[in-house]
This record gives C-alpha cells, structure tokens and sequence, in this order.
C-alpha cells in the first residue's frame, strides 16, 4: 500500500453542462512531496481537486488516492486527505477556537483532547490573541493560517491547498509557505493549486501546468523553463543617453528581442535555445565583450532562467501571441 | 464583503507581534495513529452544538422563535375569538393547540433556508471530506432546529398560561403535547432540507416552502372544527397530516387522549422520514 503513488489519474473528466471543466487528466503524484498544480482562472484546478477529494464524482476516467478508488473507496480515502479550499473552509460565525474543537470533534478527539489540540495549534500558527474572536473578523493571513491548522487536526498523508495564497499580502503569504514547508517536511504530500508561478517554483518539486482541462506540461520546474529558452540576461549601463546603442548591440549579437526596463539605465535581452551549441553564460559574455568594445560602460549585469511566468505564457498562448 | 473597521481591527491583531514560528510548527504536528472516527451519534451532537454555537453567535436567529409565534398566537386569539368561540378566552382553549403546532410547522421552513445559506459556504466542503457518518451534518442541524422549536412551544404555552388557557392533561399533558410535536417536527424538517439542497437561493426556498405550508396549516383543524367544512374539504384535512398533529397535540394538552390521531401523526412522520431523509441525503452526496 505504500508503494503506491500519493494520486494516480487516467483520463479524469468532469463535465458541466456544456463546459468540459476538467478534459482528460492524467497525472501521478509521488508521494511526500508538493506537487503543484498551475493554471489560470477557470482552468479545471479546483474541479479537479475536488474530484480528488471525494466532492465531486468524475464523469469519465479514474483515479486513486495511496491506491484507493476515489470514488469505490470514498470513505477510506477521506480517512487520509485533508482539503483547505479556495474559499476558507472554516465556520466565518464561529471564533478560531471553537471551529477547530469542533473539527477535533469530528475527527474523534475527546472533548479535552480536541481543545487541548486547538490551543497548540492556535499557538503554533500566531492565533492565540484571535483564539476567541469569530473567524470573520479575522486578516486574510489570518483566515489562512487558521484553515491550514484545521487541516492538520490529526497530520493527513495527503492535504489539498487550493489557492492557499490568493490574495494575501507578502508577509502572510510568506508565512503559508513556511507552514507548506514545515508540513512537507513532516511526510505529507501537498497538492497545492496555484496561479502564481512564482508559488510552485518556491514550493514544488514537480509541477503540472493545466490549461482549458487538459495538462499541457508537465515536469520539474528546471525542466519547464528549459523547454521554453535559455534565459535571458539583464544589464545596468553607468549613462542612460546610451542605452538606445547598447540595444542595437546586443541585438546584433544575440539575435533576439531586447526590452527597455523601468529603470532608464537597465535592459534585458532573451537568449535563444541552444542550437549554436553554446550555453546561456557563453551568449551573454561574448554579449557583455561587445558592449565594452564599443565603449558601453556596464555597471551589473545578471543572468536568469526564465521566469516561470514566460513559460507560462510560452504554453498557453502559443497560438494567440505569436502574430 | 468584510467593513473596513473589520479589516483594520484584523490588522491590529495581526500587529500584537502573534506570528507563527515555523520551529513550534514542526513538534506542534501529530504523530502517530489519529483516533477512530466518531460515532454517527457523536458526530450528530457535534453538529447540533454548531448550531448552538450559531446561535450563541448570531443571537438575532431565535427572532423567528420567539416574537412570530407571540404574534400568531395574539392575533388569532383576538382576531377570530369574539366570532368564533364568543370570547377571546373561550376561543384560546381551542386555539392554543393548534396555533401551537402551526407556528412551529411554520418555523420548521427556516431549517431549509438556513441550511441553504450555510451550505454555500466552503465549510460544508471540509465536513463532506470528514471520515464520518455523512448525515450527521444535516441530522446535528435538525437536531439544533428541535431546540428552537422547544423555545417556540415553551414561549407560546406561557403566553397562553398567561392569556387564560388552562390545559386539562395538566404538565405531563403539557410536556406530552410538546413532545409529540418535536417528534413531528424533527421528521417534518427533512422536506426542507430537501428543498434546502435543492433550490438555488434562500429567497426561493422561503417561497415554495410558504406554500405548502399554508395549505397544510391553514386548510385543517387549527382554527376551526373541520365539520364546519365542505365535505371535499373535510376529506382533504382527513389526510393532511397536520390535521393529524393538531388533534394528538389538542388531545395530549386537554387530557382527553386522540389515540388514532396520534398512531397516524406518528405513522405520517415516520413516512415523511423515510422519504425525505434518503432524498435529502442522496442530493447532498451528489452536490
């Protein structure tokens, strides 16, 4: 039973109406890891974890959780996965305290133990000052970190983080990461949904980008921004008036786009994928040679994968953008 | 949508220097086996004392409990007392029964309004990927419901006392009458948890609920003796099982024991249950 991955899918379809939300996904989570799950507005993620969690029944296709039928073994499935959902999955009218005793409860705590439970865990995650005030008026960090505690009540081998950061500011949305981490570390798997790349190049060790119900791509982090470009490197000139001549320089050196930042003085150049044969840092140097030939003088320089952001938008509007 | 006072006054929580650290986190985590799911008893009450602490919380909710059946049983007894009894007083003695029974057949409604409106929210999510007794949800919150029908009985029968009704069955008649209607009730409730899943909003489950309850409530025995109505009428309150409720509960209250009215009140309950139960549980496995 434990060599089974944490979720195995083949060809899981939900259908509503006319919209084909989640079209065909096939994907293997290992186990003791974050997976994640990227993908824009409307893109089939949370219908997709929620088929995973036992809410949703799938229209087509199926799928395991440590090896048990999401649908046949529904009960054994739920006794192993926890969900935190895009919206709180918490009880607004209830205070923090109470919300998690009554979830201790519910997981077969005894009246004591489920609030000695809540009070280390209010405590762990920074609530106790809220410990008695009803959830609506708690921060969204704060809403958060009290929907992650109710999730780990008792550790699940496998917990659901649906958008765990939308809409949080830096701090909070640091301190999600740090509890993922912490968790993670612990041996639970996290699928975690996101639409911030940013997000699953932080946490994930493997992603999969979905897009219109169907994965699109799939991979580490590493392997997804190579299969998109090289990079692209980024210089700072000591005078703006000759930025206009450093991009003529590096275009004709690199053959590629070159943008003007914000900052007058900065520009960043795409490098191309590797047909030369020459890696990324070789492109560039010979790149930053040229531009001290000509008399450019180049305060920094920096050298970056590309974000996953690009590759994003490489995947899914590879038709639209390319005109 | 959170108020700005609500948001600035989280901020200010968020400021009391209350931040996670990362290294309680770790040992703050369970290890080894969780404990065994509740029972699907446990896991009922535990959701009835959710509803108590909604209430607990939001205080304003037992309005329909407390001043709807005042007004009921204060209009009724005014309005229709001098023309249908000669008095007030004499009316109330068979009023107050049935007025009883409608006002918390009445309220029963709200169960499916409220479980509409709570089951929107995300909340409903998590307790569905709970390991427990799945209608334990909506069995704790009907449960909850009977306590606010037992305020609703306690406040109508001491408004009675109080306008001059003077039950023969004395308290245990009292305590018997309001037992059989909670037993009625709770089964009665799961038609609007049906309903509850099933419309869209709250605002529609009020409306169909409305009328099948005023044609069950008004079209029986509660103010009027039915042998004052047309014949196709009287058939109808013959098997209306309010009228069935009206006449244990008149009959509990008064001491003068209806037993036929009673088994069908029971056997009309327990046909509502084994209907509506299943109805309401597959539609809220399938949601």
């Amino acid at each position: 039973m434990s060599s089974a991955p944490a979720i195995e899918t083949s060809g899981l379809v939900k259908v509503f109406g006319a919209t084909r939300a989640v079209d065909g996904i096939d994907l293997t989570v290992p186990e003791a890891a974050v997976y994640g799950i990227l993908g824009p507005n409307g893109a089939g993620k949370t219908t997709f974890v929620r088929m995973l969690a036992t809410l949703l029944r799938p229209d087509g296709g199926h799928g395991t959780v440590f090896g048990r039928d999401i649908v046949g073994d529904a009960a054994l499935v739920r006794r192993q996965v926890s969900l935190t959902g895009q919206y709180a999955s918490i009880d607004e009218d209830l205070t923090g305290t109470e919300n998690l005793v009554l979830l201790g409860r519910l997981l077969g705590h005894g009246k004591t133990a489920a609030r000695r439970r809540a009070g280390e865990l209010l405590d762990a995650f920074g609530l106790t000052a809220a410990a008695d005030r009803q959830v609506k008026h708690y921060s969204g960090g704060m809403r958060r970190r009290i929907d992650i505690a109710a999730s780990i009540i008792s550790t699940p081998r496998l917990l659901f983080l649906d958008e765990p950061t939308t809409g949080l500011d830096p701090r909070s949305r640091n301190q999600v990461w740090d509890i993922v981490r912490v968790i993670v570390a612990q041996g639970t798997t996290v699928l975690l949904t996101t639409q911030y790349l940013d997000e699953a190049d932080h946490l994930a060790g493997r992603i999969a980008v979905i897009d219109h119900g169907t994965v699109i791509a799939e991979g580490t982090p590493g392997e997804l921004k190579s299969s998109v470009g090289a990079g692209s490197v980024r210089v700072r000139l000591r005078r703006a008036e000759q930025r206009a001549q450093a991009e003529r320089v590096l275009a004709a050196e690199l053959g590629t786009e070159v943008h003007f930042d914000a900052d007058p003085v900065a520009l960043t150049a795409r490098i191309a994928g590797g047909e030369s044969g020459r890696g990324a840092a070789e492109h560039a140097s010979r790149a930053l040679a040229r531009l001290a030939q000509d008399g450019i003088t180049v305060d920094d320089f920096s050298l970056g994968q590309p974000s996953l952001d690009e590759v994003f938008l490489a995947l899914t509007d590879r038709k639209e953008n390319r005109a | 949508m959170t108020s700005t006072s609500n948001a600035s006054s989280a901020e200010r929580a968020d400021a009391d220097g209350d931040t996670p650290v990362a290294d309680n986190l770790g040992a703050v985590l369970a290890t080894g086996e969780p404990p065994n799911a509740p029972s699907a008893w446990s896991a009922s009450v535990t959701f009835a004392w959710r509803a108590m602490l909604k209430i607990k919380h939001v205080p304003e909710q037992l309005f329909d409990v407390t001043a709807f059946p005042v007004i009921m049983t204060l209009m009724f007894t005014y309005l229709f007392g001098g023309a249908l009894a000669g008095s007030p007083e004499e009316y109330l003695q068979y009023l107050l029964p049935g007025v009883l029974v409608m006002s918390v057949a009445m309220i029963t409604m709200y169960t499916g309004v409220g479980l509409n409106a709570d089951i929107q929210k995300g909340v409903f999510d998590r307790f569905r990927t709970l390991p427990i007794w799945r209608p334990s949800a909506l069995v704790g919150a009907v449960i909850g419901d009977v306590c606010r029908y037992s305020l609703a009985s306690v406040v109508i029968i001491v408004l009675g006392l109080a306008l001059g009704y003077r039950p023969g069955g004395g308290v245990l008649g009292v305590l018997a009458g309001v037992g059989l209607l909670l037993v009625f009730s709770f089964a009665f409730s799961w038609i609007w948890t049906l309903l509850g899943l099933l419309l869209r909003s709250e605002r529609s489950v009020m409306g169909v609920s409305a009328m099948v309850l005023f044609p069950l409530s008004f079209l029986s025995n509660v103010f009027v003796d039915p042998r004052t109505m047309p014949s196709w009428l009287q058939g109808f309150v013959d098997v209306n099982p309010i009228a069935h409720l009206v006449a244990a509960v008149r009959g509990a209250l008064s001491g003068q024991w209806d037993g036929s009215a009673t088994l069908w009140m029971f056997v009309s309950a327990g046909i509502i249950l084994a209907i509506f139960g299943p109805l309401t549980m597959r539609r809220y496995n399938r949601k």
